[in-house]
């Protein structure tokens, strides 16, 4: 049972959705956007979040889309795992969704709740960040679109007030060679102890991590490590691994040098898998 | 657009029928399925999405009604283990032996409808996926899965 009471509101259109959230910030409520409500619902019951007023998504028509708009692949933020799964448009995705929680949750997480979410992992957006997506945000300045690698840094850099309506990918990365792996500590279905997505375009292996630091990340710097050919296999990964953007903790899942370990492993199998036969998708 | 200020009555649509449920917005659809509505088959466990005891089908998909919001339910149709009136899959839970305390049993009941529902010919491995989101205590992980086999197989001759 949530201890606290708030209220609810389930606006129709971007615009309503913006003046609801304002009125409510206005009447000191502190609002909060709401996308499949796990994190919202397990983190109130838990007196580990308050909130006066939730803005459910749902609605939206914009924030319910999974269609090909041109060249692009368009989904709405309150389009669940399990959508982007059964509909596998982006099979990397598609992937990487179906590893978040349990196949239960899955019908209720969104794209938009889990990009946007506070627990650290995150696993939905890695292939969004491989794929130099784009993300289309409303808000009371207006709506914007840009590149998720400009304003995911960690986390999603939002101002007060805006949501995510839609991601866009580009169609040419729907169908590019793929791997997604997630270790766990133990069970199949358990917060990750490293997940990493890995995509070959034109050539050269991108990959994005979750797991591996308190955030998820794709890091240039170490791609053109993994990319770098005059290397044997082991320097490239070591010195990628060097160039983890952030600390690599130490927890109960296990140790930063552990972490390290199942890091070298996952991508050796990976460089092999996409540099060495003609891997379609993984 | 809908609102859901205080608490007050609402009206769902449950096993069929429309219900009136007096409740507040912060409260989720098993506290009011339980609570409000005396529908006690959907089984309070972890309470956070962990074991499936909860689950129950909201427009035909299996939805761990711990995590979902009474007032999100509003406008969709739920089904719970009261609803089912003697489906293939509890006979085949019965025939299998597939629980022993049956504290479980409903959340996988409702999880395998959905599966049959919607993927009447899942493979071994879509089943399995789908299990893996609801905990048996009493591990009869092996009876239950029997159960459902023979029911999907069923469906597919
Ligand atoms: C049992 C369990 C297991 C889990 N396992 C994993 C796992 O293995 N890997 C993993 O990555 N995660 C895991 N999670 C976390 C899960 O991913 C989050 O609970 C989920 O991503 C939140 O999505 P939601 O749609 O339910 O968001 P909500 O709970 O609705 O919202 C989460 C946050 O995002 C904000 N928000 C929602 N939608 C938008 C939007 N469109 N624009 C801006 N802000 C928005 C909300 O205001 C809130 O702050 C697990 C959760 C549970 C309960
Ligand atoms: S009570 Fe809902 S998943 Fe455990
Ligand atoms: S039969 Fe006892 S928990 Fe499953």
């Amino acid at each position: 049972m949530i201890p606290f009471d708030f209220e609810y509101y389930r606006p129709e259109s971007i615009a309503s959705a913006i003046d609801t959230f304002q009125q409510l910030d206005t009447a000191e409520k502190q609002p909060m956007y709401y996308g499949g409500g796990t994190e919202i619902i397990s983190m109130g019951r838990m007196n580990n979040l308050k909130t006066g007023a939730v803005i459910d998504l749902k609605d939206i028509a914009d924030c319910k889309v999974m269609e090909f708009h041109q060249d692009q692949l368009v989904i709405g933020s309150s389009v669940t795992l399990t959508q982007i799964h059964e509909a596998n448009l982006f099979p990397l995705l598609a992937q990487a969704g179906a590893r978040i929680a349990d196949h239960t949750i899955q019908n209720k997480i969104t794209m938009g709740g889990n990009l946007c979410g506070t627990i650290i992992y995150k696993e939905a957006v890695l292939p969004l960040l491989l794929s130099d997506s784009l993300v289309s945000i409303a808000g009371p300045g207006g709506k914007r679109t840009i590149p998720i690698n400009s304003i995911f840094k960690e986390r999603m850099q939002l101002d007060k007030g805006e949501f995510v309506v839609q991601i866009k990918i580009e169609k040419q990365y729907l169908s590019c060679p793929y791997v997604h792996v997630k270790q766990t500590k133990q069970d199949k279905i358990n917060y990750p102890l490293v997940t990493i997505c890995a995509m070959s375009v034109g050539g050269g292996i991108r990959a994005a991590f979750s797991g591996v630091c308190d955030f998820p990340f794709r890091s240039t710097a170490m791609e053109s490590e993994l990319n770098n050919l005059a290397l044997t296999l082991e320097e490239r990964i070591d010195k990628a691994i060097a160039l983890t953007p952030g600390l690599i903790p130490t927890n109960l899942e296990g140790s930063a040098e552990y972490r390290k370990f199942i890091m070298r492993g996952l991508l050796n199998s990976i460089i092999n898998r996409l540099e060495g036969s003609n891997v379609s998708n993984a | 657009m809908y609102q859901m200020l205080n608490e007050g009555l609402i009206e769902l649509k449950v096993n069929g029928e429309f219900r009136k449920a007096l409740v507040r917005p912060a409260d989720t659809l098993l506290f009011a399925l339980r609570e409000r509505l005396g529908l006690t088959g959907a089984k309070p466990g972890c309470e956070n999405g962990d074991c499936g005891a909860c689950t129950v089908l909201v427009d035909g998909w299996p939805i761990k009604s711990c995590l979902m919001l009474v007032a999100e339910a509003v406008g969709h149709e739920i089904q719970t283990v009261e609803g089912l009136n003697g489906a293939p899959i509890q006979t085949a839970f019965v025939d299998n032996f597939a629980f022993q305390c049956g504290y479980c049993t409903p959340g996988f009941i409702m999880n395998c409808q959905g599966l049959i529902n919607i993927h009447p010919d899942a493979s071994d491995e879509v089943m399995q996926e789908w299990l893996q989101s609801n905990i048996c205590r009493c591990t009869s992980y092996q009876e239950i899965t029997a159960a459902i086999k023979s029911v999907l197989v069923a469906d597919e001759s």
